[in-house]
């Protein structure tokens, strides 16, 4: 029987031909990471299991990104014992300041998640490399520190949900707004515990950053995984950074899926996800005389270099509203490099924004753009439950990074045609 | 045997609101525990006494992957959630810290805040003390069962480890 790139994976991982979903496996991981919020509490679980060691100090990323530079003396402990134990067991990949970047963009540039790869990652957003056409899901740290020790960790292989884009993508729509459109289709838990496998014409004419982003929020869909079969473009983009060994699945014409939805982008606009859920998807054109105080660009959903330059492209020879704040964090020391060397980062500066370094910072309310009571912020982030980036009487509006630019020089939410 | 007053929630309790991430910068479970649940109803530490039981709609647990929300849901007294479906990784972090949970739409369209539910987790039977009626929640699959039975994934995790060692 016909199987879907996911089961391929999840087979290869576990000595199988063919796995079914609702099967429960052992599988055999090729990467694994934790950051600084996860990660001291995998290493007090992962003590408590007694192992000398990790199974192997090359496939395992601690990515000290929540609350760094650290953002005070708790955070500054958290880091400290993050970056003791990595030390201790000689983690070949931890990132110190200065080095480091936001966990999702950081480890698939550096080349250490790859096609084909059964990776975890003690952070929701780990599900980002599915874009790799790897499988790759978040777990919570005692997982993780059960996988230090062993180098396996169970799954239920999932039911395969298939999201067929078609169309030529407008002017301005991009993988966000791909994203936020399918959530706010199939709701928050539309795909609770299912892969969603992205094709179609569409996804093949996204970049990979696009594809970076829809992979990302396949967990507010409640998905297990995002994945999008590996094509020239992800080769081009893997090719120059691989740092091991790499394998190519593809979902065979038979494979079977509990559900295919259909989407055509062609009539699709910028979208933004109204508060509190990621579902409350609109078309930019309904979000009406909505004033904002600050926008945000970056995390691990847009802080790429492609999303910098959408930015860019708007905020050139522009002013950030008098009322509202901007923030820019390019998601890698890369990234912030490139939109230096790009010109970019002095077009944020020149229109009144701040540029900071890497960090996730302000998407989960930790530091660097929190916001008061009763304040409205436009985010490329991935979540805007209540009290997300501050207050609970506080909101936050997702959107891509054309729309979001667009909106810090008008002032409130609105499209980049508006500027046009 | 459980025993314990409901608190009600409703669809999508996301770990954004069982733990907002500005305490994220503490591990210890009682300073997690003194905010657990706040975003979402402020007062919750202090109505809840040990033993008493959430219950909730959809989706519970949804977002981050962080476990400091079952720890802190866990160490608030909370003995057991009920939910008609759980998010995945909550599921699975809440049986990885012994944190009781049990999906049954049943239960939760049949409690309001503030009854008295009995749970034997065992069997799965829960049986609202207010209303008299009783309800069986769904079985946890066999591998799961005995992950709980070995006292949870790191007592399972060290057994699996010293199996490897004693083979080489």
């Amino acid at each position: 029987m016909g199987q879907t790139i996911t089961q391929k994976i999840l087979a290869a991982h576990c000595g199988k031909e063919y796995v079914e979903p609702g099967e429960l496996i052992n599988a055999r991981l090729d990467f694994m990471l934790a950051n600084d919020i996860t990660a001291p509490i995998a290493i007090r679980e992962f003590e408590k299991i007694g192992a000398e060691t990790v199974f192997d100090k090359d496939r395992i990323a601690l990515v000290p990104d929540h609350s760094t530079p650290n953002k005070d003396i708790n955070s500054a402990q958290l880091v400290k014992t993050v970056r003791e134990f990595a030390k201790k067991h000689n983690i070949t990949y931890w990132f110190e300041i200065g080095r480091v970047g936001i966990e999702h963009t950081l480890l698939p540039d550096e080349g250490l998640v790859l096609p084909g790869d059964a990776v975890i990652g003690a952070d929701s957003h780990t599900c980002t490399y599915g874009a790799l056409g790897a499988f790759a899901t978040g777990v919570g740290s005692t997982d993780l520190a059960a996988a230090m020790a062993l180098g396996e960790t169970w799954f239920k292989v999932p039911e395969q949900m298939k999201f067929v884009y078609y169309g030529k993508l407008p002017k301005w729509v991009g993988g966000k707004d791909l994203i936020l459109y399918t959530i706010g289709l199939i709701g928050v838990d539309g795909a609770l515990y299912c892969t969603m496998e992205f094709t179609g014409e569409a996804i093949s004419e996204l970049d990979m950053a696009g594809r970076f982003t829809m992979c990302n929020m396949a967990i507010e869909a409640g998905g297990k995984n995002g994945i999008i079969v590996p094509d020239e473009k992800t080769l081009e983009y893997v090719k120059p950074r691989a740092k091991r060994d790499y394998k190519i699945y593809s979902s065979d014409p038979d494979a079977v899926y509990k559900e295919v939805i259909e989407i055509d982008v062609s009539k699709l606009e910028p979208m933004v996800s109204f508060p509190h859920l990621p579902e409350n998807a609109k078309p930019v054109s309904e979000a009406v005389d909505i004033r904002i105080d600050q926008v945000v660009i970056g995390s691990c959903t847009n802080g790429r270099i492609e999303d910098l330059r959408i930015a860019a492209q708007i905020l050139k020879g522009r002013k950030v509203h008098p009322d509202v704040r901007l923030i820019v964090i390019p998601a890698t020391q890369e990234i912030y490099l490139r939109s230096i060397k790009e010109g970019l980062a002095e077009i944020f500066v020149e229109a009144g924004g701040a540029v900071s370094t890497p960090t996730c910072g302000p998407c989960l309310g930790g530091h660097m753009g929190i916001l008061a009571e009763g304040e409205r912020a436009v985010a490329t982030t991935n979540r805007n439950f209540v009290g997300r980036m501050g207050h609970t009487k506080s909101e936050v509006y997702l959107a891509g990074p054309a729309v979001a630019a667009a909106s810090a020089v008008l002032g409130r939410i609105g499209s980049p045609e508006e500027l046009e | 045997m459980i025993k314990g007053t409901v608190h009600k929630f409703g669809s999508n309790v996301d770990t954004d609101v069982i733990i907002p991430a500005r305490y994220l910068n503490t591990t210890d479970p009682k300073e997690l525990a003194a905010h657990c649940m706040e975003d979402i109803d402020p007062d919750f530490v202090k109505r809840v006494k040990p033993g008493d039981i959430i219950v909730a709609e959809d989706n519970f647990g949804c977002g981050s992957s962080r476990e400091h929300a079952p720890i802190a849901i866990k160490e608030a007294g909370v003995a057991c959630v009920i939910a008609n479906t759980f998010a995945r990784i909550f599921y699975r972090n809440a049986l990885n810290v012994g944190l009781p949970i049990l999906e049954c739409a049943e239960a939760v369209a049949g409690t309001q805040a503030g009854d008295i539910l009995e749970i034997d987790l065992e069997s799965g039977r829960i049986s609202n003390v207010t209303t008299g009626k009783s309800y069986v929640a769904k079985p946890f699959p066999p591998f799961m069962r005995e992950l709980i039975s070995a006292g949870g994934l790191v007592n399972y995790a060290r057994s699996r480890l010293s199996q490897r060692t004693g083979k080489k």
